[in-house]
């Protein structure tokens, strides 16, 4: 449980190597022209998490994430980074301490990826070789060829180009990473890959982030914790993902969540509470008698595995047992789901591919550990969500803010 | 008697290769002149255009001297200037100074605001102070076009400098304005043949420089 008043300040030290806690207290932004870009926002951003802010254009988000590295003056309020106000240090020395990602990565053109990702390094007065022994360690470390090192930046690809963007923000090991739409301008396999090296990253290095996007899915993906903010600048809701899908605090956040996200929650729910039969599973060449005797528990039909148990497809039991089914004819067993590690979405929707409602369940070496009805899987997600109501009852009844971020997302995330 | 006859005489007499008013002199002399002006020049230009540009402020106090200047006479100042101020190397460097500024300002002020903002926004993200934003972030990669200002003024200073003859001093300009008045056309065309050979020098000089000092990183677009 975070509870950031009662901390000890002694405690810092041993936190710094995670992260840091931000306090956005009460902050406004109001400009010269009367507009308010972000109105008496309070906001607690764990450390060592990823908190998203999310919202339609005009809510404010970037201007939040920019008075964090004072890029914007808050007008009012104020911002504590561990405890701290972040107005006591001079603004470029905690810049430094926060690595710094945009959409389009921003790279400085005229600089090789090495020296790209050297920059603050080199600002904090480490000598070249050991800012490049560093940045190369980077390069590595975000899924760089080495090979990519003495390039300019307009020989890499979009996607290349934000990886790079994320090394040269951990390039001095800041405690804070704040990003910007980083990966809004690459296209969405790229953008998928992208996220979950962020996540792969992050499970590393254990960074304080703070992740700035428009798009809910990606929020609802990387988010420790969500903060949804309305057009004004005002805070909607704060929650982790599985309980804003659950419990959107009201009509405008249901509406920016979209139609289904009743079936995007299920994300967050094991696929390993599932009844998996085996018994509609025979092996290829199996017995009449053998598949006489097979308790099939409702299938109309058996999905059939080759000698290792990797899945065939389905065919009828009768056709089965007047001898082997040419590989042809038998019926496409659609996409299978890692039982345990696949989230129940996943189940329901190798399910709802599946030609015959049922869904395959394999391991990680691809044996097929066995099947699932549509039906069951829907059981399942009855009995997840009354236990994730209960849950829920008991969190929602903390303060705001003190809320312990993922208590069911963390568990839910290493599932999906 | 054509051009090329003029320019081969003029060169291949050995008279012109010695002394006060020999070509070697005298391309020195012009060469002083050019640099000098040139010197000046981009001391006032360049940190007004780096800093304007930088700032986006002033752009139009800019445009409004660029065009005055612009529109003065070089010939026209050279004449008051010696007015005012009687012979010497002053008179001749205000109007080549008048004349390099505006492209200088205006070409680096274009340059530098036309920067892709979105690495300066990473750089002071980053905690780059500014000078560093202007001078390791802006204007390595508006040199180009920052180079080509420069090229343009010191190739306008260099057929210009000729002027400097006719308040009595030295340069290549001598060649041309005494040929004139002793009508001697093969030293008028040689002269102006010194003068269009150094503007062109003065190209290949700056082409030179810009493959040197432009990142490869960024040259591939200019």
């Amino acid at each position: 449980m975070i509870t950031f008043g009662s901390r000890a300040g002694g405690s810092c030290q041993t936190r710094r190597a995670f992260g840091v806690l931000i306090r956005i207290d009460a902050v406004t932004k109001r400009y010269p022209d009367g507009t308010v870009a972000v109105d008496r926002l309070s906001l607690d951003i764990p450390d060592g998490a990823i908190t998203v802010l999310v919202g339609p254009s005009g809510c404010g988000k970037t201007t939040t994430l920019r008075m964090i590295n004072r890029m914007v003056e808050p007008s009012e309020g104020r911002i504590l980074i561990d405890g701290v106000d972040s107005r006591q240090q001079p603004v470029n020395t905690l810049r430094r301490s926060m690595g710094y990602v945009i959409q389009n990565a921003g790279l400085f053109q005229h600089r090789t990826i090495v020296d790209n990702i050297a920059t603050v390094p080199r600002l904090l007065g480490w000598n070249k070789g050991k800012a490049r022994d560093r940045a190369r360690e980077l390069m590595e470390r975000v899924g760089l060829d080495a090979s990519l090192a003495e390039r300019y930046p307009y020989q890499l690809s979009g996607g290349q180009q934000q990886r790079v963007g994320v090394a040269r923000a951990l390039a001095a090991d800041p405690p804070v990473l704040l990003m910007d739409e980083p990966f809004s301008a690459v296209d969405p396999v790229v953008r998928k890959g992208l996220q979950d090296e962020l996540l792969r990253i992050q499970d590393e290095l254990g960074k304080t982030i703070v992740f700035v996007t428009h798009d809910i899915d990606e929020a609802v993906k990387l988010g420790t914790m969500v903060a949804v903010l309305r057009t004004g600048g005002r805070l909607a809701q704060y929650a982790p993902p599985a309980e804003l899908l659950s419990d959107p605090a009201d009509a405008f956040v249901e509406d920016f969540l979209g139609a289904d996200r009743g079936i995007r929650r299920l994300s967050f729910f094991s696929s390993a509470g599932l009844d998996l039969l085996t018994g509609p599973v025979v092996p290829a060449g199996a017995t009449a008698e053998e598949i006489a005797a097979r308790d099939t528990g409702g299938s109309p039909r058996l999905l059939v595995t080759d000698p290792e148990g990797r899945p065939l497809g389905w065919a009828e039991p009768d056709a089965l047992a007047a001898g082997p089914v040419d590989a042809a004819r038998l019926l496409s067993y659609g996409r299978p789901f890692v039982a345990g590690r696949d989230s129940l979405r996943a189940a329901l929707d190798c399910a709802v591919l599946s030609p015959t409602g049922w869904a395959v369940a394999v391991d990680d070496t691809g044996r097929v550990t066995g099947v699932v009805s549509q039906q069951a899987i829907g059981d399942a997600i009855r009995t997840a969500h009354a236990a994730g109501a209960k849950t829920e009852g008991a969190t929602g009844a903390e303060p705001d803010g003190t809320a312990e971020p993922g208590t069911d997302g963390t568990a839910a995330k290493a599932a999906r | 008697m054509n051009v090329l006859h003029f320019v081969s005489a003029f060169f291949g007499d050995g008279a012109h290769w010695h002394g006060y008013d020999g070509i070697p002199a005298r391309l020195l002399e012009h060469l002083r002149y050019s640099v000098t002006a040139f010197a000046i020049a981009a001391a006032v230009g360049l940190p007004a255009g780096l800093l304007t540009g930088h700032t986006g402020r002033g752009g139009n106090v800019l445009a409004f001297l660029a065009t005055a200047a612009r529109a003065l006479p070089s010939f026209g100042l050279l004449v008051l200037m010696f007015i005012l101020f009687g012979f010497g190397l002053v008179p001749v460097m205000i109007p080549l100074v008048v004349l390099a500024v505006p492209p200088i300002l205006v070409t680096t002020y274009e340059a530098v605001r036309s920067v892709d903002p979105s690495p300066v926004d990473a750089a002071r993200g980053m905690g780059m102070s500014e000078s560093r934003v202007l001078l390791q972030v802006e204007l390595p990669v508006a040199l180009p076009v920052v180079l080509g200002g420069l090229r343009s003024a010191a190739v306008q200073i260099v057929s210009t400098a000729t002027i400097a003859a006719y308040v009595s001093l030295g340069g290549l300009g001598r060649y041309i304005i005494d040929g004139l008045y002793q009508h001697d056309y093969e030293k008028v065309v040689g002269g102006a043949t010194l003068v269009a050979a150094l503007a062109l020098a003065t190209l290949a000089l700056f082409w030179a420089a810009g493959r040197l000092a432009v990142s490869p990183g960024v040259r591939r677009g200019g």
